[in-house]
């Protein structure tokens, strides 16, 4: 028998009401969970898959297309950029290093990536299985599209034109299997990375080259495209002269990845604020029904509180014993909306899984989970504050002679 | 054992209570009487330490109550003072077991559930334990009620009007009840009460009047 035990048996004795305030608070703490928890690893992947990209530069169209197409492949390309003029800006002295990328094709959903063995280190990508691609239509698979598109070393498929299914497919040329990737989190996960020159033998038969295996030199400079190049600065100068050199320049546009991203997370932040917003209001409905519970059951308690006095307990330990009350309650709300939380995030990842998106997961914990759970202790405090004070001020005499 | 000298009690200006003098000795046991609105539960209440009066002396086992402050009260009161109050008020949502149980935690004294279980079985409650209140006849609860008032073997066991409402069969056993367990922890036994039916039970009288407000002592 403790200050627990009692709160326990009066928490059990209003069963229904307690219920009610416990889902109140577990609903308005799982929303707010399930938006850090998303919020978080979103923008820890997007920062993560852009890391190290200072600039990317595609064809003319919206900016944020670009960023979107090209490092965190969830868009359609803006179109394609011309290859003589890319090797020129990837030549330029303030570029470090570009990093080129050939698009348009996809294989169930997951997108064929057009690239150099620049692309995987760049990631630091380590592989579970076999090796990079040293041949045309040879490709590299993510952890994701090998466990999605069950593909297995040395199998054969064709990729199909378009970035979803319902292209027709390249039937002339199968890609094989040369390598599946380890997990990294990155955007990786989800691609097929080939060469450039795979992506190019995949429009051979237009340009009538019956022999893809030399490809770059069949083909005509002025036939080749890239799509995009990710570009990293050489000096911190760079960033005041090369976007400015691509937009006068050249038929490209440069689009900055940083300030992209920034833009979409201030564009999806309004939303992520109005739910966040909801959130508060049932955490605060929460504490409001449980001050009024509590409130109410004051009256009926007013004897039992008297005869606790009497049985020797100090004006502070029924203080302690209403707060307990309002903590506990809290409490079982704040752990439970915390399962609830993770697990809607899980179930969240599972739907983006499917449908190719960056992929959120709910076994994590983030710090500021702490700071949800003292949010709902505190309001399970506040809102038992009024209640333990009139408990605190019991008049016993007074309350067992009008009974 | 107690003693109450030059007690008075005021209510919104009025004197609810006089009391001049009354010692009771270890052991001993009383019937405090008179009519309702006499004060009877004024008294109780003054005796068991949950009101103080306006003015006058109370001591209960050689300590004076209107020495001790709130906490140390409070703590005393649960420790030597056994209250069955009228309307018995067990706790609803705990147990039998756990209405005892609560009465030696928030006493200060050490949980011991085999003394508890032994007050129960003395009291023919031992198939009780477990029950809630709800679940207990009349009878059982006031027996309960007694038995969280003697379950810390208080010096001072007191009871408000624990015989009206009963038929006199059960009036009898339940003043056999408080005798005898009083007798047990060798606690000084006050009973308040307008029932005439109890008076010849017990050696000792204390009337109230409630008209003049004035007391007398007979012995």
């Amino acid at each position: 028998m403790n200050l627990a035990t009692i709160s326990l048996a009066y928490l059990k004795a209003r069963s229904l009401n307690t219920l009610l305030n416990i889902l109140l608070l577990a609903l308005g703490v799982a929303t707010i969970v399930l938006l850090l928890l998303a919020t978080t690893q979103i923008d820890q992947r997007m920062r993560r898959d852009a890391q190290g990209i200072d600039l990317v530069i595609g064809a003319k169209g919206s900016p944020m297309q670009v960023i979107l197409s090209s490092i965190y492949h969830l868009d359609v390309p803006t179109g394609n950029i011309p290859y003589k003029q890319a090797l020129e800006i990837a030549k330029h002295r303030a570029v470090k290093k570009a990093i080129p990328m050939a698009l348009g094709d996809a294989y169930k959903g997951a997108r064929i990536v057009g690239t150099t063995h620049d692309y995987l280190a760049h990631y630091d990508a380590k592989f579970a299985a076999g090796k990079r691609w040293e041949k045309p239509l040879e490709v590299v698979i993510g952890a994701e599209t090998a466990a999605r598109t069950g593909l297995k070393l040395g199998d054969k498929f064709h990729g199909s034109h378009g970035l979803g299914d319902a292209g027709d497919a390249h039937e002339a040329h199968p890609y094989v299997v040369a390598g599946i990737l380890e997990r990294g989190g990155t955007v990786l996960d989800r691609l097929v990375i080939c060469s450039v020159e795979s992506v190019w033998a995949m429009h051979a038969e237009h340009l009538e080259i019956k022999d893809i295996s030399d490809i770059a030199n069949a083909m005509k400079d002025e036939e080749k495209e890239y799509t995009a190049l990710l570009i990293q600065y050489a000096s911190p100068i760079a960033a005041a002269i090369l976007p400015r050199y691509v937009n006068n320049n050249s038929a490209m546009q440069a689009a900055s990845p940083a300030y992209e991203t920034a833009r979409l997370f201030s564009i999806i932040g309004v939303g992520v604020d109005v739910l966040r917003g909801f959130a508060l209001v049932l955490v605060f409905s929460a504490g409001l029904s449980v001050f009024i519970a509590l409130y109410n059951a004051l009256n009926e308690r007013r004897y039992d509180l008297a005869v606790m006095r009497t049985l020797g307990a100090r004006p502070l330990t029924l203080l302690l014993l209403l707060l307990f009350e309002g903590l506990l309650l809290a409490l079982i709300g704040g752990v439970l909306g915390l399962a609830l939380g993770h697990a809607l995030t899980e179930f969240l990842g599972h739907a983006l899984r499917a449908a190719q998106q960056i992929s959120v997961t709910g076994w994590i914990w983030v710090r500021a989970e702490w700071w949800v759970l003292a949010l709902a202790a505190g309001v399970g405090i506040i809102a038992a504050l009024i209640p333990a004070w009139r408990a605190y001020r019991t008049d016993i005499a007074g309350t067992l002679a009008r009974g | 054992m107690f003693a109450v000298r030059q007690l008075v009690h005021a209510y919104a200006g009025k004197d609810v209570l006089r009391v001049d003098e009354w010692l009771a000795d270890q052991g001993a046991q009383w019937l405090m009487l008179g009519p309702s609105g006499s004060g009877k539960t004024t008294l109780l209440h003054v005796l068991a330490g949950i009101l103080r009066p306006t003015a006058g002396q109370v001591s209960v086992a050689d300590q004076d109550l209107m020495a001790l402050p709130p906490s140390a009260l409070d703590r005393f009161r649960g420790k030597h003072i056994g209250i069955v109050l009228q309307r018995l008020h067990l706790i609803d949502s705990l147990t039998v077991l756990n209405n005892l149980l609560l009465a030696q935690y928030l006493a200060g004294e050490p949980q011991d559930a085999t003394r508890v279980r032994d007050v129960l079985a003395s009291l023919d409650l031992g198939d009780k334990t477990n029950a809630y209140p709800h679940a207990l006849s009349h009878g059982q609860a006031q027996r309960v009620a007694v038995a969280r008032a003697v379950v810390n073997r208080p010096k001072l066991l007191l009871a408000d009007e624990p015989t009206s409402n009963l038929d006199d069969t059960r009036c009898m056993q339940v003043l056999d009840l408080l005798l005898a367990q009083a007798r047990t922890c060798g606690a000084t036994l006050v009973i308040a009460t307008h029932d005439q039916r109890i008076k010849s039970r017990v050696p000792n009288h204390y009337e109230l009047t409630a008209q003049r407000h004035e007391s007398r002592a007979v012995t």
